[in-house]
Formats: C-alpha cells, sequence, structure tokens
C-alpha cells in the first residue's frame, strides 16, 4: 500500500504543475483587475481547440502550435478586457458574475456549434512513451505538460518581479489610483494583465492536448478546480494560487486512488472546505485587511 | 503662467466641494494652499492631476488644456501628485516604489541619476532600499511617497499634506529638503496643508480655501500677518 504512494505524489504533482498555471492565471487576473472570471476555464478550452486545428491541418508537434496559440489567446484576453470586463470593472460582484457567466455559456455554446460535441483526441508518437524511475511510472506527455508550466510561471514570475511592466502591474493591483498618477496607464496593464491570463491558461490547455479529450466544456473542471485553489491560496496570491494548484493535483491523485477514479476532486474539495473553515482568508494570506 | 485654474466647480452628489476656485502659478514658483478639513484642497489637487472631473471650469498648463485627461496621461505632461496618506505600494520594496515614480520614459532615461538625487536627499531610503515600503515608519513613508514624486522629474510638484502626522522636528527636516529641492532646481510647487504657518515658509504665495472657495489670496508674509489668518490658523 505504501509503496505506491511516491507514484501518486508524483502523478499528482505532474497534473498539478498544470493546476498551477491556470490558476496563476485566474489569480492574475483577479488580483490585478479585481474581476473573477468564471469564463476561465473557456480560455484553457479555447487553447486546446487552437492546437488542435492547427494539428489537424498542418500535423505539426502540438507543443509548436504554442508560438500561435499564446499570441492569439493573448489577443483574446485583451480585447475581452477592452470590451467586456473594463465595462464591469467598478461594478457589483454580481454584475461580474453574470457577465463572465454569461460569456462562459456563450463561448461553450459557440464551441459545440463550430466543433460539435465529439471529444478528440491528438496522437503523437510520444502519447504512449512511459519512463519507469526507481518503480515510479511516468508518462513522457505528462511531463512536458509539467515542464510546460513550470517554464511558462517562471517566465511570468520574472516578468512580474523584473521589469518595469510587471512592477506596474503589481502597482496598479495595490493602488489603481496612485499608479495612475506615476503615469501608468491602468487600462492598458488591465488588458496585459487579461492578455497573459488568457495566454497562460490556453498554454496550459495546448500543454494538457495530448493526453486529454479536447470537447466543448473541458474547461468547466478546471475552471472550478482554479476557483478553488485561487481561494485557498489567498485571492490575488499568485503564489498560493501556483502552490495552491500543485497541493490540488497531489489531493486528487489520492482521491482517485482511494476514494475512486471518477470522485478524484472530492478528496480535494474536502480538503478545501475543512481548510477554509480553518482559515478563511486562504492558506497564505498574511491576514491584512 | 504654468498653471491656471479657472472657476472650478466640484460636487461629490450633493456635496459642492468647490465653488468657482480660480488659481494661477507663475513657473518656478512655490505656492501654499491652506485651510481647514473639508475646505475643498484635496478635491482641488485631484481636479488638477486628472482624479476627479470638474462640473465646470478651466485647467491649462504649459499652455494646454488638460481638463478631461486621464491622470496617467496629466503625469505625461509633467504634474506629479504626492497624495494625501501618502499612499506608497506597500507591498513593492522602497526601490520598486522610485521606480514606478520614474516610469514615465521621459523620467526612466534619467532613473539613476535620479535615484542617486533622492538617495542624497533622503538617505534613510537608500538604507532600505530593498525593505517591504509598508514596512517603513510614517515619517520614511512620507520621505519615500515625496521621492517618488520626484522621481517624474516634473514641471509641476503637488504635495498633499506632507506635513501629516509627522513629529515636528521631521516636519521641519521634510521642509527644509523641499526648500532645497525648489532652490536647486526652482522646480514649481503646489503645497497643500493644514499646518499654515510652516506651508507658508516655504511658499512665494498663498492661497487660503474655505467652503471650496479662495477667501485670500497673496504673498507669504502678507497671509502670514493677515489679521483673519492669525486668528484661523496660527492660534494668536
Ligand atoms: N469621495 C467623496 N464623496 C463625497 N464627499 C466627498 C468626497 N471627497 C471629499 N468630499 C467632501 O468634499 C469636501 C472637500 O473635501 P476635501 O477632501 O477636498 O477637503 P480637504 O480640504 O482636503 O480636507 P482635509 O484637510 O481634511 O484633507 C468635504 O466636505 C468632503 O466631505
Ligand atoms: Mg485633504
Amino acid at each position: 500500500m505504501a509503496e505506491i504512494v511516491p507514484q501518486i505524489i508524483v502523478s499528482g504533482l505532474l497534473i498539478g504543475g498544470v493546476y498551477a498555471l491556470v490558476s496563476v492565471g485566474l489569480s492574475l487576473l483577479f488580483g490585478v483587475v479585481d474581476i473573477v472570471n468564471f469564463a476561465h476555464g473557456e480560455f484553457l478550452m479555447l487553447g486546446m481547440y487552437t492546437t488542435y486545428w492547427i494539428w489537424v491541418f498542418s500535423g505539426v508537434d502540438p507543443l509548436i502550435t504554442l508560438i500561435i496559440s499564446i499570441p492569439v489567446m493573448f489577443l483574446t484576453g485583451a480585447l475581452l478586457m477592452k470590451y467586456l470586463f473594463k465595462r464591469v470593472i467598478d461594478a457589483s460582484p454580481l454584475t461580474q458574475i453574470f457577465l463572465t457567466v454569461g460569456l462562459q455559456i456563450l463561448l461553450q455554446n459557440v464551441a459545440l456549434m463550430a466543433f460539435s460535441a465529439n471529444y478528440r483526441t491528438i496522437q503523437v508518437v510520444y502519447n504512449e512513451i512511459v519512463w519507469n524511475i526507481g518503480g515510479v511510472t511516468i508518462q513522457i506527455s505528462r511531463l512536458i505538460a509539467f515542464f510546460i508550466a513550470i517554464l511558462l510561471s517562471i517566465i511570468l514570475w520574472l516578468f512580474l518581479t523584473r521589469t518595469d511592466m510587471g512592477k506596474a502591474m503589481k502597482a496598479s493591483q495595490l493602488d489603481r489610483e496612485t499608479a495612475k498618477l506615476m503615469g501608468i496607464n491602468t487600462d492598458k496593464i488591465f488588458m496585459i494583465a487579461a492578455g497573459i491570463s488568457a495566454a497562460i491558461t490556453g498554454a496550459a490547455g495546448t500543454a494538457i492536448s495530448t493526453f486529454f479529450y479536447v470537447f466543448p466544456t473541458v474547461g468547466v473542471s478546471f475552471g472550478l478546480m482554479a476557483y478553488i485553489t485561487v481561494i485557498l491560496g489567498g485571492l490575488g496570491n499568485l503564489k498560493g494560487a501556483f502552490v495552491g494548484g500543485l497541493l490540488i493535483g497531489v489531493a486528487e491523485a489520492f482521491g482517485v486512488q482511494y476514494v475512486g477514479a471518477d470522485s478524484g476532486l472530492l478528496l480535494a474539495f474536502i480538503i478545501f472546505i475543512v481548510l477554509l473553515t480553518i482559515k478563511p482568508q486562504g492558506l497564505f494570506s498574511k491576514g491584512v485587511a | 503662467m504654468l498653471l491656471t485654474v479657472n472657476n472650478m466647480h466640484v460636487s461629490y452628489g450633493a456635496i459642492k466641494a468647490l465653488q468657482g476656485i480660480s488659481i494661477s502659478v507663475k513657473g518656478g514658483d512655490c505656492i501654499a494652499i491652506v485651510g481647514g478639513n473639508g475646505a475643498g484642497k484635496t478635491t482641488l489637487l485631484k481636479i488638477i492631476s486628472g482624479l476627479l472631473k470638474p462640473s465646470e471650469g478651466s485647467i491649462t498648463f504649459n499652455n494646454k488644456n488638460i481638463v478631461g485627461m486621464e491622470p496617467y496621461n496629466v503625469a505625461a505632461e509633467g504634474i506629479a501628485h504626492v497624495p494625501e496618506g501618502r499612499r506608497v505600494f506597500s507591498a513593492l520594496s522602497v526601490l520598486d516604489n522610485l521606480i514606478m515614480g520614474s516610469y514615465l520614459p521621459s523620467a526612466k532615461k534619467d532613473r539613476s541619476q535620479s535615484l542617486e538625487y533622492m538617495f542624497s536627499l533622503f538617505p534613510k531610503l537608500e538604507e532600505r532600499q530593498h525593505q517591504l515600503a509598508g514596512t517603513l515608519s510614517g515619517g520614511e513613508q512620507q520621505m519615500l511617497a515625496v521621492a517618488r514624486g520626484l522621481m517624474l522629474k516634473p514641471k509641476l510638484l503637488m504635495l498633499d499634506e506632507p506635513s501629516s502626522g509627522l513629529a515636528p522636528i521631521i516636519v521641519e527636516q521634510m521642509y527644509e529638503k523641499l526648500a532645497e529641492v525648489h532652490a536647486q532646481s526652482s522646480m514649481t510647487m503646489i503645497v497643500v496643508e493644514q499646518n499654515v504657518p510652516v506651508a507658508l515658509s516655504l511658499a512665494d504665495r498663498g492661497y487660503v480655501l474655505e467652503n471650496g472657495s479662495v477667501m485670500l489670496s497673496g504673498n507669504s508674509n502678507d497671509l502670514l500677518n493677515n489679521p483673519g489668518v492669525k486668528e484661523a490658523y496660527l492660534g494668536f
């Protein structure tokens, strides 16, 4: 029984890396712009379809499609900010929820109309390759997805902490009015934040497209997972969202093993509820008002 | 005139915060805007920097109409507004706060010199540059807020109550630094204060605001000797 624990942890961490990236994307938009985007999982879905269709028509490796899917998704996020989200930034949370849930339903149905409800798969040669390291098996495509997620997270972290624009994003998050007084165009910053949020989440979709079905509502469970992670990590806290994503991945893997294959997230949800009861501000909040 | 505010009216809903204020500032001058709580001083600065939109009135800066401009475009025109209550970016380091002050391309190109200048003015900030701004003392945060405004290399620096919440000795130090900057660079300044004597000691001219209107204006010395000002603000 105990000898499968390392396997569970490794499997959980691998998918957890992807969860982490998706959660960081949600947390970034929430933190900087103060909008909870219920259509976040749909960014992942759009990224997957982008990759799928490029792969169908050109046959290139799904990873190569990132060159196109990242800019396309960035633009999608930025335009959504400019024409949609921006209108509800100062509106009540209820208004924001109506708008983004509406957007979620719209995107799912557009995908359904355009691409049908079929479950689609992408075949690559390395799909079936499995490494065995000290009794722990690792599927190469999942390892690649993990590395893409980690790499993009590191790039985002460097951008946020090392560049003027990244710092301006943080400044806009902390105090929008004062940021404007510094000459920071917060409207532009918000577009970029939404662009990044969509781009990295779409990239997460690309990363998992080699071992996950592509279908119109694929984003739903990822979106749900991301909301939980973001609340768990402390709203708007990127580090918290990242660690939370990894934890949810591991919790899910344990759930699959010990609760049942179709109720993996059950354990994650239970942990979530318990933790929120103990620490309602989230795991990583410093208790600042 | 570098800045002319003409017949400015502002309301917050039913509350009339400014009722036809006009002020003008010559390039290189330092003026004080004084008045008690709720007189409309902060509102006036927010109107100039674009954080609020007036219901009536005009503002020209450098011969350009800036009413209705976004605050970040006003900043790009060369106006730095150091807001009331410091408003440092608490979760950014002291250095990153100063970097944000020089975010605009025009300020960014001189960033390293500006930083050097700020550190010579406020050596405490150099010592604390890697500390989070939120962990600074109130006085240090005020220095940081002023330094962050100066990093923009503005044509006009507007300070909203730089003395508030500071011990008298720190207030004195702060105003010595402001006088030093004003003397060295002949930077145009607007200082908003409830601390009337200290503001008028720095400024060439002053405006006394009450209930959203200019009650009095004139040279600092004349204002300091004005019986009404003495009674209302100097306590004798
Ligand atoms: N956001 C707001 N909503 C409603 N009323 C406001 C708002 N901000 C200011 N006011 C009102 O406008 C008037 C002028 O306020 P303002 O902040 O400009 O005064 P002030 O001179 O800066 O005062 P203080 O010295 O206390 O900072 C006050 O009566 C105030 O109550
Ligand atoms: Mg005020």
